[in-house]
Parts: structure tokens; sequence; C-alpha cells
């Protein structure tokens, strides 16, 4: 134990503070998906990797038939082509990951204690691009999305295991990652709770609203809406662009946050994307 | 589509009607017809405006969401039209924690479209 957190203790004890933290991920994680398994206990846990699929059953069946000839294919063959394509330098992408970098997209994201921020796949691959001289990719949607999907795939059926290591900025990162979800936001004032919580599984005009739990499992995903894949920033942005809240940046600190935030969440869960959705 | 083909076919024949009793011009018609503002049903149905069907259902509403209540007995449940205005203007005054937007509040309707949803939902 550091010494501070030893002093810290001896402190408490000798004023009698209570010794509970103000944040307490770990029954954060408990309590939300507690609420998703009695709101659905119909749904298995390990079920709600699939989204509104986990929960509707006329809409998986056309889900399913997706699934025969999964539509982000192109998008993993793609994105294993890029990986493996050498550098100027003669490196590989693959080069900066351990192990060649297959199966490592549970690694990500992860607060790094060094930098004091969270570090995204997506920041991962931009940084290993520059380090060798070569040109960044841009986000959202196209190589980076294909590049990822392909990480994604090699990296099936490993579990969430998300952690937040004993460092004061890693638990502030994670809480800024709770209140931007569940902080009104845009001109509608809805929260991301409002929609993918309290109302989870309930129709919003023909859609029904997926469960959070399970939220980052499977991306980058295809969407039939955007003909094309893309990633989890890009989905934040449209779900906030819907409540005419202004979008922030794909990368942001607040995304990454964000996306920390959500992931701890699902521990416990399975990875399983690239995923397909309407 | 097929209900605003049938609304100008109806329009048509009118202009027609004005045209001949009047000896006007169809125009005149066709501009009353752009000036026309939408009406309370017409404000709960559009995306952009209040969008209510998306989490309401009502009497005459398509392919509504079931966020919300179904809102109907609403003269019985709300004698004075003032108080149910207060809900759609800022209904977190009501409930803190709801998902009802303030259309009032955030300005994402107008006071006059306001009072013409007010009026529509009081009828149901
Ligand atoms: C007005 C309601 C609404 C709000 C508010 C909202 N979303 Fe969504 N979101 C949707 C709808 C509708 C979909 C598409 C159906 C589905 O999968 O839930 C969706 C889909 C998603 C998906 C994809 C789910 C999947 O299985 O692929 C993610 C991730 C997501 N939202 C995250 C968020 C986050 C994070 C926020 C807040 C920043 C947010 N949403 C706010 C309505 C909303
Ligand atoms: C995003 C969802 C949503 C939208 C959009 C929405 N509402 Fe609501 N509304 C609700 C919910 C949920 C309640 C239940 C009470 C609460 O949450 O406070 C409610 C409650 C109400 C109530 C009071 C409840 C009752 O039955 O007496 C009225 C009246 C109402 N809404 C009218 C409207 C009108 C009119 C519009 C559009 C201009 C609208 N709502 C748009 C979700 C919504």
């Amino acid at each position: 134990m550091k010494k501070w957190v030893i002093y810290t203790i001896a402190m408490a004890i000798v004023l009698g503070l209570p010794l509970v933290s103000q944040a307490d991920p770990e029954s954060d994680r408990k309590a939300f998906q507690d609420y998703f398994k009695n709101r659905f206990p119909n749904t298995a846990f390990d079920e709600f990797i699939n989204g509104v699929y986990a929960i509707d059953a006329p809409s998986r069946e056309q889900w399913e038939a997706l699934e025969e000839f999964p539509p982000y294919e192109i998008a993993i063959s793609q994105g294993e082509e890029f990986f493996k394509k050498k550098f100027a330098n003669g490196k590989t992408l693959g080069d900066c990951f351990p192990g060649g970098g297959k199966g490592v997209a549970d690694q990500y994201p992860y607060f790094d204690t060094k930098r004091g921020e969270v570090i995204t796949l997506e920041i991962a691959i931009n940084e290993c691009l520059k380090a060798n001289g070569e040109q960044t990719l841009k986000p959202n949607k196209g190589t980076i999305a294909n590049v990822e999907a392909y990480m994604a795939f090699t990296t099936r059926g490993k579990k969430i295991n998300e952690k937040i290591p004993n460092d004061p900025r890693a638990v502030d990162a994670y809480e800024k990652g709770k209140q931007f979800f569940y902080a009104r936001r845009g001109q509608l004032n809805m929260s991301c709770a409002h929609c993918h919580v309290d109302n989870a599984g309930n129709k919003i005009r023909a859609d029904i609203l997926s469960p959070a739990l399970g939220h980052v499992s499977h991306f980058p995903v295809y969407r039939t809406a955007w003909d094309e894949v893309g990633t989890l920033h890009r989905r934040f942005s449209g779900c906030n662009e819907q409540v005419r809240a202004k979008a922030f940046e794909s990368q942001s600190p607040e995304y990454r946050n964000l996306e920390f935030f959500l992931t701890y969440m699902s521990n416990g869960l399975t990875w399983n994307g690239p995923g397909v959705r309407k | 589509m097929w209900k605003s083909a049938k609304h100008l076919t109806l329009l048509a024949g009118a202009a027609i009607l004005v045209s001949n009793s009047l000896l006007m011009t169809p125009q005149v018609a066709v501009a009353a017809d752009e000036a026309k503002p939408q009406d309370g049903k017409a404000v709960t149905e559009d995306r952009k405006k209040g969008n209510c069907v998306s989490c309401h259902d009502y009497a005459g509403a398509e392919m509504p969401g079931n966020i919300g209540p179904k809102l109907e007995n609403m003269k019985t449940r709300y004698p004075d039209k003032a108080d149910l205005r207060a809900r759609i203007w800022d209904e977190t005054k009501f409930n803190p924690n709801t998902i009802m937007p303030p259309f009032g509040k955030h300005k994402i309707l107008s006071e006059e479209e306001i009072d013409k949803v007010v009026d529509f939902i009081h009828s149901l």
C-alpha cells in the first residue's frame, strides 16, 4: 500500500471518519447490472451484448438473418490488410501491440497512470502510425473503423474486464464519465440514462431503446442506417445530436471518459465486435 | 403522401370554386394555403416540433411510442386548461427526473404553438 493511503486510513481512524470514498465504482457497477437483470428477468446476463436483440424477439429474427451474411465482413478483411501492410520503415501496425496485435482490443480503453488519461484503442492505433512516420487515420468511419473491426474480431470471446487503477485521476475520469452519462443535455434536455436506463425496452416512436448494459461490447458496428461500419464515438455524437446538443469531438476527453465508465459498467460481459445494428 | 395529395385535390377544387364564383385567379387560394400555420395536431406529430407521438399514444396517433402515458380523458383530468399547459411548458416542475422535454422553458415550441397543442390535447 502506498504511504499516503496508509496515512489517510490512519487519519480516518484517528478522526473517526467513515472509510467510504466518495466514488465507489464497484457498487455502481453492481447496482447498474442488477437494475437491468431485474428489468429483463428473461434475458440471460451474457445476452446483453446483443443490444435491443437481447430483449425483443421480432427484431432479433431480422438481426439473425443479417448475421448469416454479416455486412461487416468486408470491413474486417480491409482492416486486416491495413493492419498487416508494411510501413515505409518496414514495420506494421501489429508491431506496436503485444503478440503482434491479435486479440488485444480487450486491453482498451485503459487509464494510463503515467499520462493521467484514458487511452482508447483508436488513440493507440493513431499513435502507432505517428510514431512510425505514417499518416494518422480520420475518426468515425473508413479505415479506422475497419482496423478496429479487425482487432475486435480477433478479440471476440474475451471478457470485458475494465480496471480503475488506484490513482485519484483514474477515479476522477470514471466520475466524469458517469456524470456525462447521467447529465441532461441539449434543447430536449435528456440524459443518456433517460433513454438507455429508465426507458430501456420502451419504444420511442418505432425504435426500441437498448439497455446501456453491453453498449460497448460490439463496436465498431455496421449500421444499416449508416450503410457502413462506424465507431463508438460516432454513435455517441449521433445520440448527442438527437437531443439537439452539440456533439463532442471523437476521442475528446469527454467521450473517452464516457467510454471508460460504460466499459466498466459492462464488466463480466463478453467482447463480440464488430456487430450489426439497424 | 397520400393524405397530402388528397388535401391538395380538395384545395384545388376549392380554388376552382372560388375562381369561378368570384372570378379570381387560383393563385389566391395557393397563397392562403402557404400562409396557413400548422394546427395543434400537426405540431404534436412534427418531428422537429412537438414530436409528442414519439412518446405518447393518443387518438389518431400513428406509430406512437410508449414512453409516456396515453393522452386521453384530458378534460376530466385537467378541468383547468392552464394546468395542462403548465405541464407541457415544463414537466420537470412536476417531476424533476422526467424525460419529457420542457417545450416552453427551452423554447422548443413558441407560446402560440403551445396554445394550439394545449387546445388539441385538451380535446382528447
Ligand atoms: C432520445 C433518446 C436517446 C438518448 C437521450 C440517447 N440515445 Fe443512444 N440511442 C437511441 C436510439 C433510439 C438508439 C437506437 C436503438 C438502440 O439500439 O437503442 C440508440 C443507440 C445507442 C447505442 C448503440 C446501441 C447498440 O446496441 O449498438 C449506443 C452505444 C448509445 N445509443 C449510447 C448513448 C449515449 C452514450 C447517450 C448519451 C450521450 C445516448 N445514447 C443518448 C436513443 C437515445
Ligand atoms: C421523450 C418523451 C416525451 C415526449 C417527447 C413528450 N412527453 Fe409528455 N410525458 C412523458 C412522460 C414519461 C410522462 C409521464 C410523467 C412524467 O414523466 O413526468 C409525460 C407526461 C405528460 C403529460 C401529463 C401526464 C398526464 O397524462 O396527465 C402530458 C399532458 C403530456 N406528457 C403531454 C405531452 C405533449 C403535448 C407532448 C408534445 C408537445 C409531450 N407530452 C411530449 C414523455 C414525453
